[in-house]
């Protein structure tokens, strides 16, 4: 195990596109046998693409991966863990409907269609016991588990494998503090048998608990890979954050905070996935929420939107309460709520419709408006300067910006006296965005009440008048005006106490 | 013991009903339980239970197969050109017959895995294409099986069904092995989460050949067995034993997305939808009548299934059913 040794796994060049966007550019990374590597960076700064070629799930768009110094190329998942190159993915990769037992079977080494060697069970057993999933039962199906659980399963289904690289993507998200510190122990111990581990997390105090190096991505690029304590917190952040130009916004306007309330949220939640969230959405002000993905912000949305059942608390609109059982009741004139999704392709727009009938289809149903009337939509296309050969062409013909601004349009051309985002501007160009912004301040400051949720922490800073950070399903910060900073975000989003970011910086 | 039954429900729910079912079935028929009415009904069931499977290892996969009446009409056909002779000739023409089978399952499979084309749309396009070769093999109803194979294979076996026993040997012989391979287990996970397969090192493409394969060679012994019972080859029966295998694999418990149920289930839902038949016949009801209740059943069979769909409390999570 000396430095000599050829990495495990070496990547050079590699880049990886999807379409026009590009998740992985130009990579050069590398992981030795022994060594224990955190992966670190912001929602899309291309971790997890990074995992997925590295696993085999993926192929790299161009670039070479070298194996113990000879380059290969990886087929499939299957390739990759025969190999020794073993990953525990953060969209779990048990299959729902068979037990824990058959699960940590799937594909074990040394299976093939036939008879299944049960060499994998024993192992995986001994690595539940060690981090305390004794209880959990062989022939349970795994879609009864609970999230911590089938992390558990995961993570012994990844160590039964006997991996020489393994690879853990968010492995221990769901898993309380005493787990955690288990799962540790077990990964020092196989690194110190020669194990190579590269680790995603998002709590800092973790990978400052196990990691030897520390690798920082932004935005499909390789920033920097350095000894774990050689820089703090807030450096790494600064590194995780980077430099961006911000004239990309419209100038904001002086928030009023004695504006009208349009809606309220009083002690909201949903099960154990929301909990207790209370915000307060006055005429002309955007809202940012935020966080890392999942901890309940698109809930929030959702829930607004009728599409969830059996919520708690109170909605307040304009003094009424509303009980919202769909959409279609909440776009009424007399609600006027609006929710452009985050999914554009699947969600918001029916992609062989053409732009006309995609337009229409909010309008339809609502009382009050006549769908087929085109002045409707027309302010709308003109202010976003949409690109179109005719109104009749399918929607999927359009780039990923006009697509947006179609699926805005639709919404729009309600007047919606609150209108909902969900992440309006990811994976879309810069002009687009400044054009998408420029709208949003306009109809902010004409009195629309607007719910930004985003990944992009710059609209926080930049467009929105406050910000909510959600962690775990609650609201853990309430940013305004000067607190609304890069750093203030991140730690929030990590759920680090703000002081404790402040000490960092004074003590640098 | 509880734990067996709570993974197993959809089986135990399908059984109990046949049991209730097959003894309303023996005390309402006139000549109540004899060897010669369990044969009768046991036979009509084992055609319909065969098919069933062909359809469920197609369903398994989160696929749908429309062409397995028209794989039973074909090998029927081809069996009763073949099935005529005598000795080592038999042999040879069951073993073709079931060679065609396979292969008629191959190229579905082949065109859904490497055409990438949607199972429904392959298996209709095929279904038509394998009733046209089995009307140019038998344009009208006829040909000849022999019949001591025949009766071989329809009567009984010191006073039990051979079509009972044919029925145990698959399930014993046949699917309790295969459920403990890597194909069994793959079958499943594709069905269930064909991402997670993928990610767990499953040779995704294989198994869903080797889940076709399986299918045609069901679809095969089906039509197989239909002519040992009717000793004649028809090209005509496609459409109806599609429908039926569909039905019966619904009925016992198999999940049309995929990935839940078991070939237990899919015999249990066929002897179910052909006792409901048989009782029919013997139930006073006037004929006309009888294809509406026979519908209520499965409506009603149905609606249990789905009835989860009341626990949804993200309204948006129906549609990712």
């Amino acid at each position: 195990m000396t430095p000599n040794d050829p990495p495990i796994v070496r990547l050079k060049g590699v880049t990886k596109r999807y379409g026009a966007t590009c998740a992985l550019n130009d990579v050069d990374f590398a992981c030795h046998p022994g060594e224990i590597h955190a992966v670190l960076g912001e929602n899309g700064a291309g971790k997890s693409t990074l995992m997925k070629i590295i696993s085999g799930v993926i192929p790299p768009t161009e670039g070479a991966i070298y194996l113990d110094g000879t380059e290969t190329t990886l087929a499939s998942p299957r390739d990759a863990v025969a190999r020794g190159l073993v990953c525990m993915f953060q969209e779990l990769s048990l299959v729902p409907d068979l037990s824990v037992r058959e699960n940590l079977l799937l594909g074990a080494p040394g299976s093939g269609l036939g008879r299944l060697p049960k060499t994998a069970i024993a192992r995986a057993q001994q690595v539940l016991a060690q981090i305390d999933g004794r209880h959990i039962s062989m022939r349970a199906r795994v879609a009864d588990l609970s999230l911590a659980e089938r992390q558990q399963v995961e993570i012994a289904k990844a160590l039964a494998r006997n991996p020489r690289l393994l690879i853990l993507d968010e492995a221990t998200s769901a898993l309380n503090a005493s787990v955690v510190d288990k799962v540790f122990d077990l990964i020092r111990a196989e690194s110190a048998r020669g194990v190579g581990v590269l680790f995603i997390s998002h709590r800092f105090h973790e990978i400052e608990a196990l990691a030897d190096k520390i690798s920082v991505f932004r935005n499909g690029s390789h920033v920097d890979t350095f000894a774990n304590g050689a820089h703090d917190y807030s450096a790494i952040i600064g590194k995780m954050v980077g430099q961006r130009i911000d004239d990309l916004f419209p100038p904001k306007s002086p928030a009023d905070p004695d504006a009208e309330t349009v809606l309220q949220l009083e002690g909201f939640g949903w099960g154990e996935a929301l909990q207790d969230v209370n915000i307060t959405l006055r005429k002309g002000s955007i809202v940012g929420l935020g966080g890392l993905d999942g901890q309940g912000q698109a809930h929030v949305l959702h829930g607004l939107f009728g599409v969830l059942k059996n919520t708690s608390g109170r909605i307040v609109l304009e003094g009424r309460d509303l009980a919202l059982s769909s959409p279609k009741q909440a776009k009424q004139p007399d609600i006027g709520i609006a929710l452009l999704p985050e999914d554009r392709k699947t969600e918001a727009l029916v992609l062989q419709q053409s732009i006309r009938a995609n337009m229409q289809l909010a309008a339809l149903g609502t009382d009050g408006v006549r769908a087929s009337d085109p002045a409707l939509y027309q302010p709308y296309l003109d202010a976003l300067e949409l690109k179109y050969a005719t109104l009749d062409q399918p929607v999927g013909q359009l780039s990923g910006g006009n697509q947006q601004k179609v699926a805005l349009t639709k919404w729009l051309a309600l007047k919606p006296r609150c209108l909902l985002l969900a992440d309006p501007t990811r994976g879309i160009d810069v002009k687009t965005k400044t054009q998408i912004y420029g709208l949003l301040r306009q109809l902010a400051d004409a009195g629309t009440a607007i719910l930004l949720l985003s990944t992009d922490y710059e609209e926080f800073i930049h467009l929105c008048d406050e910000t909510h950070i959600f962690y775990d399903g609650r609201v853990v910060r309430h940013l305004q005006g000067d607190e609304v900073t890069a750093n203030n975000i991140l730690s929030a989003a990590l759920n680090m106490p703000a002081t404790e970011m402040g000490a960092e910086v004074a003590h640098a | 013991m509880r734990d067996f039954l709570r993974s197993n429900r959809r089986e135990v729910i399908a059984l109990a009903v046949l049991v209730a079912l097959l003894a309303v079935y023996l005390g309402t028929h006139p000549r109540g339980m004899s060897t010669y009415v369990m044969t009768i009904w046991a036979n009509q069931c084992l055609i319909l239970a065969l098919a069933a499977i062909a359809q469920f290892f197609a369903v398994i996969v989160r696929g749908i197969d429309l062409s397995v009446g028209a794989v039973m009409a074909l090998t029927n056909t081809l069996a009763s050109h073949v099935l005529g002779g005598t000795g080592i000739e038999l042999i040879g023409g069951a073993g073709l017959v079931l060679l065609v089978g396979v292969l008629c399952g191959l190229i579905n499979g082949a065109l859904v895995v490497f055409g990438r084309i949607q199972p429904i749309v392959v298996t209709l396009a095929t279904a038509s294409i394998f009733v046209g070769l089995a009307l140019i093999l038998r344009p009208t109803p006829g040909g000849q099986i022999n019949y001591d194979l025949a009766d071989a294979m329809t009567l009984d076996v010191l006073g039990i069904p051979t079509a009972l026993i044919i029925a145990a040997m698959v399930i014993g012989l046949f699917w309790v092995p295969l459920r403990r391979t890597g194909l069994g287990l793959g079958l499943y996970a594709i069905g269930s989460s064909e991402q997670a397969a993928f990610q767990s090192g499953l040779q995704v493409r294989i198994v869903r050949m080797a889940s076709f394969g399986l299918g045609g060679l069901f679809a095969g012994l089906a039509g197989l067995y239909f002519s040992f019972v009717t000793t004649t080859g028809d090209a005509g029966i496609a459409t109806n034993f599609t429908l039926n295998s569909i039905a019966a694999v619904v009925l016992g418990g198999v999940a049309l997305r995929g990935g839940v149920g078991s070939v237990i289930g899919a015999f249990a839902g066929a002897f179910i939808l052909k006792t409901i038949s048989a009782l029919m016949f013997f139930s006073g009801l006037p004929p006309l009548a009888q294809p509406l209740v026979e519908g209520l059943v499965l409506a009603g069979a149905i609606a249990i299934g789905g009835a989860e769909i009341l626990r949804v409390r993200n309204r948006l999570e129906v549609f990712a059913r």
